[in-house]
């Protein structure tokens, strides 16, 4: 136990006199979640729009107003001719123009219908579509009130667990995924593969030290730290972005520790097949990194994947424990709602340390 | 039992090179047992198999009654193994790192202290310092410490002193000269010929193959050929003329001067002094020396390698 309790310490010393590596893991929950909540968002604020005003009676001045008071716009350009259409566009910065046919007001008197085109950049489709329905929705609403039209059918939305449409309840549970990945395999992976290249292991080997020893030891430091930062992010989606932690913290919190026991489980898998810590860093970059990302269902929904892709994010444990967090933190899930996700993520946990432990090499060849 | 080390007809290829060819040797409790030779000639490679860090094609290594391959953790138990590569825990100060290798053989550094106290005094005055920090010398010093720190019964040192200075050298040797008091057994390798002569028995390495396996002593005195030690002004025209005299006699650069070898009953010598008298190089000198272990070691490789040819 003593034996133990020494290696614990080296980790912790190896670990805080690295103040670069230190840094950035502890600060990493917080600048990447300031990064996710404010930079990259897909909500719609001030987008950059034009105007381009055939009409110019009482009535699209009175739309134009409405649309940009909304909050979502922000009036940009007055366009005056066809030809300044395509040269805006072109200088990129505005994302749509509102065209108003001539004639607007009286057209719509007289003929009862009258036109309005929306041009949108779609460079980036899924911003084109929801400017576009924004904008149609704002004026259709407008048009509504002003005329006291009403539709026979009513159609009642209800956006459950999200009510306010943010992006915080979706990136602070995708925030936790990727962090436990990051912390638990790709330091863990490189801090036994370290020891392999600085010729620490030789030492280690040769000594009546058993693998467990030397392998758990070092998990330990990496568990704190990457526990530490969950508790960051959770403080900070929760005050800062409003998130609410609808379920019970403590099987979030569980649930979060037998995620970061897979990932260190699967750290320690990675530095049992790479050699250098340049190898240990390609393949948790590239083979882990890139798929949590990608098929974890954090940015792209799985369900819109064809059916092998589908198949394959099975594989993904990040895939798994997405479902769960996004479950227990906003809708409130317990652990019978997640009990086979739970244990998938024990399933990977059992194969990847075992693999590891059969993989550990008690030589150097 | 008296033998700590048994290695017979080790053989270890790593794909095509042949690292260790068919060695055979013995380590007797008590003794430097040193493994001498150049680069690559299988040196390192039979301390980690004894060390049981990597695994025989054939042959067997017996540690202490122990099997390198089945028995690889009882024989963990009992040495300590400090390799050719500076690998200490840079980022640990000096005390640290002793402390965490003393631990680890569930030991302290107060219990063993009179093992490493002649060369862990150097260290004290740097002991918060961290050992990435540290001089060649003071590394090995440390390395040292922290390899012994548990009392291994054997000592497996890699070049130890490859890379230090002269002066840390000595205070290295004088540390290991001093553990045969504590039954402490020493294998230890080392490209130095002249530290060769410090061991109590060494093997001369060369090619993955043991050339002769004997004290220095004997060694020296199993040397029957003639050897000359010539003085000249220009060693290199000298080299040339004596070459030029006969293909087959072995002259070599050796310090300040050039190392001749002659046959045990070559009468020669006035034969080559007239001969170099004629080139008009100035004035060469002749004078019949005892040879050291390089000039031991020069002439059986030699003799392999026509063996070979």
């Amino acid at each position: 136990m003593k034996k133990f309790r020494v290696f614990v310490w080296k980790e912790f010393i190896h670990i805080w006199r690295d103040k670069r590596t230190l840094t950035i893991l502890l600060s990493m929950p917080a600048i990447l979640i300031i990064l996710f909540g404010f930079a990259i968002t897909n909500e719609i604020n001030d987008a950059p729009i034009g105007i381009y005003d055939k009409s110019k009676d009482e009535l699209t001045s009175k739309i134009t107003s409405n649309i940009i008071n909304s909050g979502y716009f922000k009036l940009e350009e007055i366009i005056k001719s066809d030809d300044e259409i395509i040269d805006v566009f072109k200088k990129g910065r505005i994302k749509m123009i509102i065209i108003y046919e001539s004639d607007f007001e009286s057209n719509l008197t007289k003929f009862n219908t009258a036109n309005i085109q929306i041009i949108s950049d779609a460079t980036d489709p899924n911003v084109a579509n929801t400017l576009v329905n924004y904008a149609k929705s704002l004026v259709n609403n407008f048009i509504m009130i002003e005329y006291n039209i009403s539709p026979n059918f009513k159609i009642d939305v209800k956006m459950r667990y999200n009510t306010e449409m943010k992006g915080s309840f979706l990136f602070v549970p995708g925030l936790i995924t990727i962090l436990m990945m990051l912390i638990g395999a790709m330091m863990t992976a490189l801090s036994l593969t370290r020891e392999h290249e600085f010729g620490s292991m030789e030492y280690l080997l040769t000594s009546p030290l058993n693998s467990y020893m030397i392998i758990f030891a070092k998990l330990i430091p990496y568990l704190l730290i990457a526990l530490f930062d969950i508790i960051v992010i959770l403080i900070l989606g929760t005050v800062v972005f409003g998130v609410i932690i609808q379920g019970s913290l403590l099987l979030l919190m569980f649930e979060c520790l037998l995620f970061i026991i897979m990932s260190l489980s699967l750290g320690l898998l990675i530095s049992t097949v790479s050699k250098s810590q340049q190898v240990a860093l390609m393949i948790s970059l590239m083979g882990l990194m890139l798929p949590t990302i990608l098929l974890s269902d954090f940015i792209f929904p799985v369900s819109n994947m064809p059916q092998w892709l589908q198949f394959i994010t099975n594989f993904i444990p990040a895939r798994w424990f997405n479902t769960i967090i996004k479950s227990v933190m906003l809708k409130g899930a317990g652990i019978g709602n997640i009990i086979n996700e739970t244990l998938y993520i024990c399933g990977f946990i059992v194969l990847f340390l075992g693999l590891s432990i059969f993989n550990f090499k008690e030589r150097l060849d | 039992m008296n033998t700590v080390v048994e290695v017979e007809n080790i053989t270890k290829t790593y794909n095509t090179t042949c690292a260790v060819d068919n060695i055979n040797l013995s380590v007797i409790k008590g003794e430097i047992f040193g493994l001498v030779g150049p680069d690559g000639s299988g040196k390192t490679t039979l301390i980690r198999m004894i060390a049981s860090l990597i695994k025989q094609n054939s042959g067997k290594i017996k540690v202490l009654g122990f099997d390198n391959v089945k028995d690889y953790k009882s024989i963990r138990k009992v040495i300590g193994y400090m390799p050719g590569k500076f690998s200490l825990y840079q980022d640990l100060t000096v005390e640290e790192n002793l402390t965490l290798f003393a631990t680890i053989y569930d030991s302290d550094i107060r219990t063993n202290y009179h093992l490493i106290e002649d060369i862990y005094s150097h260290l004290e005055p740097f002991k918060d310092r961290q050992a990435g920090k540290l001089s060649g010398g003071m590394k090995q010093k440390l390395a040292l410490s922290c390899s012994l720190i548990h009392k291994p019964e054997l000592l497996l040192l890699d070049e130890p002193t490859t890379g230090v200075d002269p002066v840390s050298r000595r205070d290295l040797w004088k540390m290991l000269k001093k553990l045969i008091n504590f039954g402490i057994t020493t294998i230890v390798s080392t490209p130095y010929m002249d530290e060769a002569a410090l061991c109590d028995r060494i093997a001369l390495f060369q090619n993955g193959r043991i050339l002769e396996s004997n004290s220095p002593n004997e060694i020296i005195g199993k040397y029957e050929n003639l050897l000359y030690k010539v003085k000249s002004y220009n060693n290199y025209l000298t080299l040339q003329a004596l070459r030029r005299f006969s293909n087959d006699s072995l002259v070599y650069p050796f310090g300040e001067s050039l190392h001749l070898v002659l046959e045990k009953n070559d009468s020669g010598i006035d034969l080559i002094q007239e001969y170099i008298k004629k080139q008009n190089i100035g004035l060469v000198s002749f004078e019949l020396i005892q040879p050291t272990i390089e000039d031991a070691f020069i002439l059986l490789m030699q003799t392999k390698n026509s063996e070979i040819l």
